[in-house]
């Protein structure tokens, strides 16, 4: 049983999206970023997508980058990653692992499955591994009933929407935009097209906007149409910027207002 | 051993590809596609456009105009006897890319795929570089074809190779340098991909080596395959046998696989790729990636690379930067994998040396990269005896290395470097010239000479 999907639907049956807010082990390190997470979900993220540290994030922007790189200097592994897992776990979200594959296919595929349910995580979301690839981790996710999120992107044709939803568990990530991550003006236009398109391509599985969320309103205008919204850079901005804790807490309070303004037709 | 006429040189439409790799990219469990799926839509675009392509008359003939009157193909073969010498008197044949317009074999794949550029509509290329080799060769065919290009290159490497950068302006491409992690090719390449995902629409990725996502391994195979298909040809005319050894350098991988693929057949061949042993591969600094590294997944595609036990990418270090990057084209694993190709380190010393040696013996200065497989000549040519001919491919020339060899040597106007030149240290070392050249040469009679500027005849060996 997928708790993403448990998740995302008890936020549904309140009338509202779930919020999903990424934030990656180790910067400014690894007890700092656990106490973040920490901090959003006590302000109210419902989903914590916690970032594995990777020497090559090539789908990432420049502000988690440069967090990134400082993890990635400091040795930070996955069993930073499993601590915090279980410390999200312990607070009340639900803790899924957003991680780029050479981290994973390092310390072996089945390994991480099993350690990865053990710990308490859902699943697992893969930003370069697309289900054409994701043989081995599908059979071990199923082995460990854990939930495998896949992306789609506006670019993705019809026949890879019905492909890559049909091998997704727990919920889809829309990719709003082309392009990396990182906070922009606009996020809505393209995504409701790409939700709209993937909500025809499989019906019965929550879909999560991402990529260039940053506040509030921006929330509010997605929540009209997606199960989910996920916020990533803008974490990361609070705790480059020095704000810590207090800056992730302040934030959240902002985006769990605004997912719960959903429902008012943008 | 077989005799059969090969095929017509830079013929894409022959059916001559090896038998790998399977139709989504795999060369046993190497290759693939680990990309954001943002992406995958434009490499299903480039794989279609490319296959249609590689059969179309139209496009075959363009490609054979341009390899002919713009690159100046066929390259000739030169044989090196004064070099071989020093290698244990083995006959030694070298394959010219050097002679292509722009210095290197880069040129062949470039023009391959900015045809395809033109074919599929797009209007901007982008490209990494290390040597800035494949950079120089995209902003010459983007301006050819009229593209607007776009090149990223490690801020390390803007320094070590200015000349290309300088090429790359004058040449009408904007050339940006790359601040994030080692600063080198491999964080050149990720910029490049952002680049991509984010402006595909009107964008093509002009990849430079065998390795990232699928098409690329095969499509740029394919480019570079004329290599070994002259090449084979030519050493047939001329010997009426074929090389016991075919050998070139690897960083990426493209002009080894370039020069190996039409010899993949020809089971008494053997094909030695030589990868940069930096300091030594015991050192930890090298960019060996098959000698020294494990199966993972880099730049969308599994295959050997460095990487420390959580999977990060450990940054490579080698004198010569076209070579210094991490990872390796699939199809280079796979040849390891299944025993056909064998991958042996060089160290920075030894291509210095081999560098040195074909200047001073030959009156050819070779790009360092290919200066590597000049050195793995060298010692196979050792191992085999004066019996052995050796087929090597000359993958480029040194002009854009004339800066960093000189402060490897100690060469240039104010003599001997110290160790506050930046360059010496940066080239590894401090104020002792390196190895390759004699400290003790006497300069040529009636030559002018000012006490510190070395030169002479039998330069370039050491003890
Ligand atoms: C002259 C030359 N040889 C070799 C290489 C290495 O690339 P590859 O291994 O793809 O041939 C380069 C790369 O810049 C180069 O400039």
């Amino acid at each position: 049983m997928s708790r993403l999907a448990q998740r995302i639907a008890a936020a549904k049956a309140e009338g509202r999206a779930a919020l999903i807010a990424y934030l990656p082990v180790g910067y400014p390190d690894v007890d700092a970023s656990i106490a973040a997470m920490v901090a959003a979900v006590e302000a109210g993220a419902d989903v914590i997508e916690i970032g594995v540290p990777y020497s090559d994030p090539g789908m990432d922007g420049p502000v988690i980058q440069e967090a990134v790189e400082v993890a990635v200097r400091a040795g930070v592994g996955l069993r930073d990653v499993f601590r915090a897992v279980e410390a999200v776990a312990a607070a009340g979200a639900v803790p899924v692992v957003m991680t780029y594959w050479n981290p994973i296919e390092r310390y072996g595929v089945e390994r991480f499955a099993t350690d990865l349910a053990a710990a308490g995580g859902a699943g697992l979301i893969t930003p370069d591994l697309i289900p054409d690839e994701a043989g081995a981790w599908i059979a071990a996710a199923e082995r460990a009933d854990l939930d495998r999120v896949f992306l789609v992107a506006p670019s993705s044709t019809d026949v890879r929407l019905r492909s890559t939803t049909a091998a997704s568990r727990g919920f889809v990530y829309v990719a709003s935009t082309m392009g990396v991550t990182g906070a922009r003006a606009s996020v809505s236009d393209a995504a409701r097209v790409l939700v709209a398109r993937t909500r025809e391509a499989r019906p019965d599985i929550a879909l999560c906007v991402g990529l260039g969320v940053s506040n509030g309103a921006q929330a509010a205008e997605l929540a009209a149409f997606a199960d989910g919204v996920i916020v990533g850079s803008a974490y990361v901005r609070e705790l480059l910027e020095g704000r810590g804790a207090d800056g992730v807490r302040a934030l959240t309070a902002d985006l769990a207002a605004g997912v719960r303004r959903a429902g008012v037709p943008a | 051993m077989t005799t059969t006429s090969p095929p017509q040189p830079g013929d894409l439409s022959l059916p001559a590809r090896p038998g790998w790799p399977d139709a989504t990219g795999h060369f046993g469990v190497f290759g693939g596609r680990f990309v954001p799926e943002a992406l995958i839509a434009a490499l299903d675009e480039l794989t279609e456009a490319y296959e249609a392509m590689r059969v179309d008359p139209v496009f075959l003939e363009e490609f054979a105009r341009l390899q002919r009157d713009y690159t100046g193909r066929p390259s000739p073969l030169t044989e090196v006897p004064r070099f071989a010498e020093h290698a244990g008197g083995a006959r030694i044949l070298l394959k010219r890319e050097d002679l292509n317009h722009t210095g290197s074999h880069k040129i062949n794949n470039v023009l391959g795929q900015a045809l395809l550029t033109k074919r599929i509509g797009k209007t901007r290329v982008i490209a990494e570089t290390g040597a800035g080799q494949h950079g120089v060769a995209t902003a010459t065919a983007a301006a050819l074809m009229g593209l607007s290009c776009t090149v990223y290159m490690g801020e390390e490497d803007t320094r070590r190779q200015a000349l290309n950068v300088a090429r790359m302006r004058l040449l009408g491409a904007e050339v940006i340098p790359v601040t994030t992690g080692s600063r080198t090719l491999k964080d050149a390449i990720n910029e490049a991909f952002r680049d991509w995902v984010t402006n595909v629409e009107t964008t093509n990725y002009v990849f430079g080596t065998v390795a990232g996502p699928h098409p690329f391994p095969a499509m740029v195979r394919d480019f570079q395959r004329v290599i070994g298909d002259e090449a084979r040809v030519q050493v047939l005319e001329r010997e009426g046998r074929l090389p016991d050894a075919v050998l070139a350098c690897v960083g990426g991988g493209s002009n080894a696989i370039g020069i190996f693929t039409a010899f993949i057949a020809d089971e008494g061949v053997r094909l030695l790729g030589l990868e940069a042993g930096g300091d030594g591969v015991d050192s930890g600094r090298h960019a060996a990636t098959i000698t020294g590294g494990t199966p993972g997944v880099l730049h969308g595609a599994r295959s050997f690379l460095l990487q420390d036990e959580n999977g990060q990418t450990i940054e490579s270090h080698s004198i010569s930067a076209g070579l210094d990057y991490p990872g390796v084209g699939p199809e280079h694993s796979y040849l390891h994998d299944i025993g056909r190709a064998e991958y042996r380190p060089i160290t920075d010393a030894e291509a210095m040396e081999a560098f040195a040696l074909l200047c001073r013996t030959e009156g050819i200065i070779p790009a360092i990269e290919s200066a590597h497989a000049l050195a793995g000549a060298m010692k196979l040519g050792r191992e085999l005896g004066p019996d052995a001919l050796l087929l090597v491919n000359l993958s480029g020339r040194g002009d854009k290395d004339v800066e960093t060899a000189s402060a490897w040597f100690g060469l240039g106007e104010n003599g001997a470097p110290t160790d506050e030149d930046d360059r010496a240290v940066e080239a590894g070392r401090g104020a002792d010239p390196g190895p390759g050249m004699d400290t003790d040469q006497q300069p040529t009679e009636g030559a002018v000479s000012n006490d510190r500027v070395v030169a002479g005849q039998d330069a370039g060996e050491t003890a």
